[in-house]
């Protein structure tokens, strides 16, 4: 890719707007970093007083640490008053496009929904934020009462036994249960199983969580017709090696594998384990429940589908679930009630330790158990649906859209879908990461392509939720059309893009992760060897 | 289910819409697409569950009602730490972190989400100033993980099968990264000295050898006490050439050697202590930082935010697109790594708070905390039968107290403590049985030396 000239740039931003104008323009503060807006000797008065008396008996508390073990330097930590922070951040975050900015619709396998802001109220309470995990149990019964609350909920949708919500993570979910894979045929002497078994089209953190926890991963490829890895397939990889499956339902294609249930049972057969990945359960709340499949062993992501905010990468929390004849293996401490109290139960005989700090993510469970709360069965069965209308609707509209297909075409697809642009691409040149880039120029958030493997080519993965109006989904539609028709006539307009943005493109052009900054003091000694930027 | 059910968090749930965008997809109603799932596995039963919608009112009424049940810091005096603690929040946090671009912000690219990736890298450079390091990653899930994370690091960029820890460890956050370590490793402790509490140098010598592929130490150690002699550490372990990890206390760098000044090679740990809620432990940001050096960034098992360069001379990307290949995003199970969704918003209330108290603020904080503590040590060690610190070294902001000269043990004592208002340290005598009736105290900036005083007082009657 080659740099623009300043002609081309100024070229762009004031004369050509009739051609790329998309009634958007992102907000574009030339905002410097906050080491730029440094002034040496600045302080904010932040910090509780230390009683004089105290201070000056203790004066000499440092002189008992010898010079190797005290900080030689200050930290070269940014210097400015609090309202200039304050005014930063706030710059940041109009430089940001959070769920509540606009439309949400191409966002695939991250369930996109809204997060009710009562329940950032409520996990935002004292009650909440000012409890230390060590105090004793009778002065925790609040969030205990939630959080077993919470866990028979979770039991009942999931169709499982007792719940652990340490993982704080879908991946560190996923890793929980590979973990008690490993423990429970430790248990049984069996550790010559050191095989599982996942699909190409799961989440990621499926092979990843498993490779983790010292397994070899078997990739299964979906059937280019129906979607499903089928029974051939699956047979000829389940050996006596075989520890278990670790599986998204439904698939990250939004196709829902027909043949799970016997799967399930192939693999029981051969005497491993059943993991289902739970990530894209938005689409079938109340309506499919994993134990009734045959697993073992799910993990929910709180921050998906029970609507906890996605926080710009996290705080998340995994919830896992598990059968009765799994429950020994989880980390502890559990949740149990004795019918007057709540209590953390310590006592699991095969117990995999912990796999976080504490008892997990308790404010999310908070947010997680009022959203519940707010939607009852009837209303997460309503959610589900709405996810699945909206995303049909959304398909039936995109494929309409001159050069888009939609893989796996005679399969129905529920909460979400991948569509491919390859068409477009060998008619236009314009890629799937030029669409997205110029979608970004219409106030939509771009739109998620895929994971890895890339099976399907120049794809694209739009999961709309239950969370957008009608209005937005035609938004999208509507940005979809006037794109392609772009690709069409004018394609250096999208091959050019964005142009209504904060920034342009990156570019990368470095061998080594060494060359990029992470820090402002790599930037500056680059800059600093360099002369000057 | 009738079609006329309405929710405030379903838009199109309004009267008329599903009917006529089902006649848009062509279908008669929902269940003709559900029939994507065979029938035989679809639910059909009763959920025990909550049925109906509650409106927000109702919801909020419930949820404080259950939550009143919980007695909090406001209720009781707190001077129990150990991995979680209670410093002040500063009200810029809160503000920050409750902005709802930050708070609803997920996947997004650099040209829509410059302003979230451009405070992510001052968090990462921030945290660099901090911790001394060149190279910090975004977040991971908390300072337990962060740990395991460092240690699974190091077995990719060591080619050694052998670990030496340290041996007093949270025993909680042991039993992560023993579930993190897996078989990667084979594990040896190195003792503390019994007298000061630090790293027993002779033995750590007697252990690291060419087959060491990492040293891990704690600094402050878990039970309070603070390295006399990290750069001997430091020489030991990289003499032998292995790698040094260190987990730290953030909140003690402003006066406590930071990592990268005796030469770690990758640093962890956990950020609550910077100004984030204690939540009941569940807030946390996991902490992880390397050296500039390609074999180390290339094992960094998270997202990174890097600057750059863009189509526009002059212009810089914040992007965490650098190289996928380190993470399962990039490489599924090669990449050997679970950190997916992290922790980013607790990174950004990490950075508000260094920015917030500079490096003055951060060399006070450390003062205050170190102050505060050695008075309150020196207070209770004036009490009959009671001893603090039980180790000679210096501490920075936890102690233990040994409480073996009083007929009491640490049990009863934190009982009557709690009938008093207070929370008294943990109880680490089962799990620290060779140091008799022992509990690990905190004192941090937010007590005060009345509150202080008002401990030392409700001791020596609990112990009379």
């Amino acid at each position: 890719m080659t740099d623009l000239t300043d002609l081309e740039v100024e070229a762009d931003r004031f004369t050509a707007y009739k051609e790329i104008d998309t009634g958007y323009r992102a907000v574009r503060w030339h905002e410097k970093t906050l080491y730029e807006q440094s002034r040496p000797g600045t302080v904010n008065d932040i910090l509780p007083a230390v009683e004089p008396a105290l201070a000056a008996e203790m004066a000499e508390v440092l002189d008992g640490l010898p010079l190797e073990a005290r900080r030689a330097v200050p930290p070269a930590l940014p210097e400015l008053t609090e309202p200039e922070i304050l005014r930063h951040y706030i710059r940041c975050s109009q430089m940001t496009f959070g769920y509540d900015s606009g439309s949400n619709v191409g966002v695939g396998t991250c369930t996109m929904k809204y997060s009710p802001r009562l329940d950032e109220q409520l996990a935002g309470l004292p009650k909440v934020t000012d409890l230390h995990p060590l105090q004793p149990e009778e002065s925790l019964q609040g969030v205990l009462e939630i959080m077993y609350s919470m866990r028979n909920w979770l039991c009942e949708l999931g169709g499982m036994d007792e719940v652990t919500f340490q993982p704080r993570g879908g991946g560190h979910g996923a890793y929980t249960n590979a973990c008690v894979m490993r423990a429970y045929h430790h248990s049984r002497g069996e550790d010559f199983r050191d095989e599982i078994i996942t699909c190409a089209v799961s989440h990621p953190c499926n092979p990843a969580a498993a490779a983790a926890a010292g397994y070899k991963v078997i990739s299964l490829y979906p059937d280019p017709v129906t979607g499903e890895i089928g029974i051939d397939a699956l047979q000829a990889a389940i050996s006596p090696r075989t520890a278990g499956i670790m599986v998204t339902a439904p698939y990250d294609t939004g196709v829902f594998d027909s043949k799970i249930a016997e799967y399930a049972r192939l693999v029981h057969e051969a005497g491993g384990l059943v993991s289902l990945d739970q990530a894209n359960f938005n689409g079938v709340m109340t309506r499919l429940r994993a134990g009734d499949l045959g697993a073992d062993m799910v993990h929910f992501n709180l921050h998906k589908t029970f609507s906890t905010p996605h926080g710009s990468y996290g705080p998340g929390a995994g919830a896992v679930a598990v059968k009765r004849q799994f429950v020994a293996f989880l980390p502890v401490p559990l949740v149990s009630f004795d019918g007057s109290g709540y209590h953390l139960d310590y006592n699991l005989a095969h117990s995999i330790g912990k796999v976080g700090t504490f008892f997990g993510m308790v404010p999310n469970v908070v947010k997680a158990y009022a959203y519940v709360l707010a939607m009852g069965s009837d209303g997460l069965r309503a959610a589900s649906e709405w996810a699945v209308i909206n995303n049909n609707y959304l398909i039936r509209k995109l494929l309409e859209v001159r050069g888009l297909d939609i893989s796996f075409p005679n399969r129905r697809k529920l909460q979400e879908a991948r569509f491919t642009l390859r068409k477009l691409y060998e008619d236009t040149g314009v890629s799937t990461t030029d669409f997205n880039y110029r979608l970004a120029d219409f106030g939509v958030a771009a739109y998620f392509e895929s994971h890895v493997p890339r099976i399907i080519d120049e794809p694209m993965t739009p999961e709309p939720t239950e969370g957008q109006s009608r209005d937005d989904l035609d938004r999208f539609i509507g940005a979809f059309h006037q794109i392609s028709e772009e690709a069409y006539t004018v394609p250096d307009v999208v091959r050019t893009a964005p142009h209504r943005c904060i920034v342009r493109r990156e570019i990368h052009d470095y061998e080594s992760l060494t060359e990029v900054p992470f820090t402002w003091r790599v930037w500056n000694k680059q800059h600093r060897d360099a002369g000057g930027e | 289910m009738t079609t006329t059910f309405t929710h405030r968090f379903i838009p199109n749930s309004s009267p008329g819409v599903r009917e006529e965008m089902l006649a848009e997809i062509g279908v008669g109603s929902v269940e003709e697409i559900y029939e994507e799932i065979p029938a035989e596995l679809r639910f059909t039963g009763e959920l025990n569950l909550p049925r109906d919608p509650l409106s927000e009112a109702n919801v909020a009424r419930v949820v404080k009602s259950i939550l009143e049940k919980n007695r909090t810091t406001a209720d009781y005096l707190c001077f129990v730490g150990a991995g979680c603690y209670d410093h002040y929040a500063p009200a810029l946090l809160a503000e920050v972190m409750g902005r709802s671009e930050f708070l609803t912000a997920y996947a997004g690219i650099e040209v829509t989400d410059h302003g979230r990736f451009m405070a992510m890298f001052e968090y990462q450079s921030m945290m660099g100033d901090l911790l001394d390091m060149d190279v910090v990653g975004s977040a991971v899930y908390d300072g337990a993980t962060a740990s395991g994370d460092a240690l699974q690091m190091a077995s990719r960029v060591a080619g050694r099968r052998e670990l030496v820890l340290t041996q007093n460890i949270d025993l909680d956050r042991l039993k992560v990264m023993l579930n993190y370590i897996g078989s990667w490793f084979d594990v040896t402790y190195v003792r503390d000295d019994p007298v000061t509490g630090t790293v027993d140098l002779d033995e750590l010598r007697e252990k690291v050898s060419e087959n060491t592929a990492a040293v891990y130490i704690e600094n402050p150690g878990y039970l309070g006490v603070v390295q006399t002699r990290p750069e001997e550490i430091s020489r030991i372990a990289h003499e032998k050439g292995a790698l040094l990890i260190v987990s730290v206390n953030p909140a003690s760098l402003g006066v406590l050697a930071p990592p990268g000044q005796y030469g770690a090679d990758i640093a962890c740990g956990d950020g609550q202590p910077l100004g984030l809620p204690m939540a009941c432990g569940g807030a946390r940001l996991g902490i992880l930082a390397c050296r500039n050096e390609h074999k180390f960034v290339h094992s960094l098992p998270m997202l990174m935010v890097g600057i750059l360069r863009t189509q526009v001379p002059g212009e810089r990307a914040y992007t965490w697109h650098a190289l996928f290949d380190r993470i399962f995003y990039g490489t599924r199970e090669e990449a050997r790594s679970i950190s997916g969704t992290s922790s980013f918003l607790m990174a950004l209330g990490a950075g508000v708070y260094m920015a917030l108290l500079g490096p003055k603020g951060m060399r006070d904080l450390g003062v205050a905390n170190m102050q505060k503590a050695a008075y309150a040590m020196g207070r209770l060690d004036s009490l009959a039968g009671v001893k603090a610190p039980v180790f000679s070294g210096p501490h920075f902001n936890e102690f233990l107290v040994d409480f073996s000269g009083t007929a009491k043990t640490v049990a009863e004592i934190n009982r009557a403590l709690l009938d008093r208002g207070i929370l008294g340290g943990k109880d680490v005598s089962t799990e620290l049985p060779r140091l008799g009736q022992v509990a690990l105290y905190c004192v941090t900036e937010n007590r005060t030396q009345s509150e202080i005083d008002r401990l030392v007082r409700s001791i020596d009657e609990v112990i009379r």
